[in-house]
């Protein structure tokens, strides 16, 4: 098992492994996705209440979870690389960031776009909102310290402690918002994604939900390679994969 | 502590530093009432929020002190390099700051509480969360001036690590002072402020710390 | 008494030098030579544990640095380009704030220390006011006060007039003959006994 780890971890073999891993999982993430909106679009029965612009929670909900998903592989990523010193690690929390940060701005952006019909305006300061909109700032942060630095390996390891920080904020900030929407409450909060779902709405956000989880696996391995060719660029196993390659 | 009683005697010296901070603190609270309204009973709604937010901003801009120059000038190298270890270097360079910066605003605090009408009865709230938030905001402040004082152009990026950690001192501190304007009981947001400063008090040296090793490489 | 083993390191993603081994016994002075730009304070700044090599380990008295942090920074000093001196501060309370970091009393006065280097007329004067000759001497007096073992010098003879480069040359020869190990780069031929003097040529 550590033998393995060891092996995985080594940037030549995962830049090969990703190399054949990519396709696949690109393929289920299709799949699961025309899954998922068939079944979300067309067969999930209309909210009696909402009508049909409930649909947007089978991307909303999906984008909420993986972004604080995103935020605790980053944060756990960067840890290990800052332990560890594991150039993997480093490349996996540096490229997780901005796939984070985009399911955070798609949570906000629908959850936006669905507040207009719901609520009647753009923007509540609802406490998941909130949070997410901070999660965001959090993000944002994360990124801008990755990119600020000259040296690539001193940046991530500032960003992972970044991260760090952020991830024990995080629940203390949700707290924080939890607790003072509570006593700004306005008379039109209402919760998404009600507690008593029905399974024809269920089983396709569950669907969709797997989909963004292979979405994040593909996209990351794909950055991870990138980067890993950007980083590793004097290295002798990248000049012979060049080599392999023609 | 020599590094404490250093730093302390740089402030005295270099007095423009720490009294820019503080004035500034007070001119963003004397805006409020002339870009909104002079009315008594709108400033005492918004003063609570108006004062933790400016003490948040004079905050920030005081925090790049605490590191910048002593990275510009390699005397931060020098105390890295002593056998003093790093967590016990922050922790009181971090006092030092919040002695130099973090006090003084509670000290003028109550001198702004009047100019936006908030009641007597909310002041001594106004200094508990003070006493109690602002040395939070020295001490997650230290993470982030450790994190970026390795870049040229660290100030800007700065406010953008440090604020979103700030949230949970603004949103407790400046309700506490509200709540307690209308005469509410306000013991669990000061017992919530005091778990974050002994959170952070624990916490952000270790994490400053590691950053700092990280900055001079 | 200090050895490098197998040392590598980076600079953004160019490779400084690598493979590097050394061992320095007491009472020797090894000076490092390069082209600019070849390395030359990064291996200082490895040496004395500011900077994290990409590869190898650094020994001092056989144990690795990292792992007994606060027994080597008692037994090391390094002046760097930076002299680390506070401008607001004098000569002296600049001196005296270096003793107070460290765990050891020290063997000279602050004041003496700086009369060593003849900056006696200087000692209360705040560093703002100083010449960086002056300011550099005052950083080369805290080696006269911490018994440091070991002495990273990034370019110390910077900025010195003719008069403090041979005082400093006399230390660096007393601090060997007292079995104490200099790591040094400088452009400019130390007088020393080939016995004590090491030379590293670092290329690219």
């Amino acid at each position: 098992m550590w033998y393995w780890l060891h092996r995985f971890s080594s940037p030549a073999y995962f830049y090969r492994f990703a190399g054949k891993a990519t396709p696949w999982l690109a393929a289920i993430t299709g799949l699961l996705l025309l899954a998922g909106l068939y079944g979300g679009l067309v067969l999930a029965p209309a909210d009696y209440q909402q009508g049909d612009s409930y649909r947007i929670i089978f991307i909303h909900v999906p984008s909420a979870w993986m972004s604080l998903f995103i935020y605790v592989v980053m944060a756990a990523a960067g840890g290990i690389g800052l332990i560890w010193h594991i150039k993997l690690a480093e490349v996996v929390a540096a490229c997780s960031a901005p796939i984070g940060a985009s399911f955070t701005f798609i949570a906000l952006a629908t959850g936006s776009l669905w507040g207009k019909p719901m609520w009647g305006t753009w923007w509540v300061w609802d406490a998941r909102l909130t949070s997410e909109l901070i999660l965001l700032f959090l993000y944002f942060g994360v990124i801008a310290l990755q990119s600020a630095g000259e040296d690539k390996r001193t940046a991530s390891r500032a960003s992972a402690i970044l991260a760090l920080v952020g991830m024990i904020n995080i629940p203390i900030i949700h707290f924080s918002v939890e607790w003072w929407n509570t006593l700004h409450q306005g008379a039109t909060v209402s919760k998404m994604g009600a507690p008593s779902i029905h399974t024809s709405m269920l089983v396709p956000l569950l669907i969709m939900a797997l989909a963004c989880k292979f979405y994040y696996a593909t996209s990351l391995l794909m950055r991870a390679r990138a980067e890993l060719l950007e980083r590793e660029h004097n290295s002798n196993w990248i000049r012979d994969a060049l080599k392999n390659h023609g | 502590m020599a590094v404490l009683s250093r730093d302390l005697l740089l402030a005295l010296r270099r007095r423009s530093e720490v009294v820019n901070p503080l004035l500034f603190f007070v001119i963003v609270v004397t805006l409020f009432p002339l870009a909104i309204s002079p009315s008594q009973a709108v400033l005492q709604t918004l003063a609570p929020g108006i004062i933790w937010v400016a003490a948040l901003l004079s905050t920030l801009l005081s925090l790049e002190r605490m590191f910048r120059s002593d990275f510009e000038d390699g005397s931060l190298e020098q105390l890295l390099l002593s056998p003093c270890p790093p967590t016990i270097l922050v922790l009181a360079k971090v006092l030092a700051h919040w002695l130099v910066s973090g006090l003084p605003l509670l000290l003028i605090a109550p001198l702004l509480g009047v100019f936006l009408a908030l009641p007597t009865e909310a002041m001594p709230t106004l200094l508990i969360t003070l006493a109690l938030g602002t040395p939070v905001l020295s001490m997650v402040g230290a993470i982030g001036v450790a994190l970026t004082v390795g870049l040229r152009r660290g100030g800007a990026l700065l406010s953008l690590l440090v604020l979103p950690l700030y949230l949970p001192v603004l949103i407790f501190a400046a309700n506490a002072v509200a709540a307690a304007a209308d005469g509410l009981i306000v013991t669990g947001q000061l017992y919530f402020l005091g778990g974050l400063l002994l959170l952070s008090c624990s916490l952000a040296p270790l994490a400053a710390a590691a950053a700092l090793k990280i900055s001079i490489h | 008494m200090l050895r490098a083993v197998d040392l590598g390191c980076e600079r953004g993603d160019r490779i400084l030098f690598s493979g590097l081994n050394l061992h320095l016994h007491a009472g020797e002075v090894l000076q490092v030579h390069g082209a600019n730009g070849c390395g030359k304070t990064t291996l200082l700044r490895a040496l004395c544990g500011l900077t994290r090599p990409a590869t190898g380990e650094i020994l001092w008295q056989e144990k690795d640095i990292r792992d007994d942090e606060s027994t080597f920074s008692d037994d090391v000093i390094h002046i760097g380009h930076h002299d680390g001196i506070k401008q607001e501060l004098s000569a002296l309370e600049n001196l005296r704030f270096a003793v107070a970091l460290s765990a050891k009393s020290p063997e000279l006065s602050a004041e003496q220390a700086l009369a060593h280097f003849g900056l006696t007329a200087q000692t209360h004067l705040p560093a703002y006011v100083l010449s960086a000759g002056q300011r550099r001497r005052v950083a080369l007096a805290r080696l006269l006060l911490n018994a440091a073992r070991l002495w990273v010098l990034d370019e110390p003879f910077t900025a010195l007039d003719q008069s403090s480069i041979g005082v400093m040359e006399a230390m660096l020869h007393q601090h060997a003959s007292n079995g104490g190990c200099v790591v040094i780069t400088s452009h400019h031929a130390i007088p020393l006994e080939p016995g004590i003097h090491r030379e590293l040529h670092l290329t690219t």
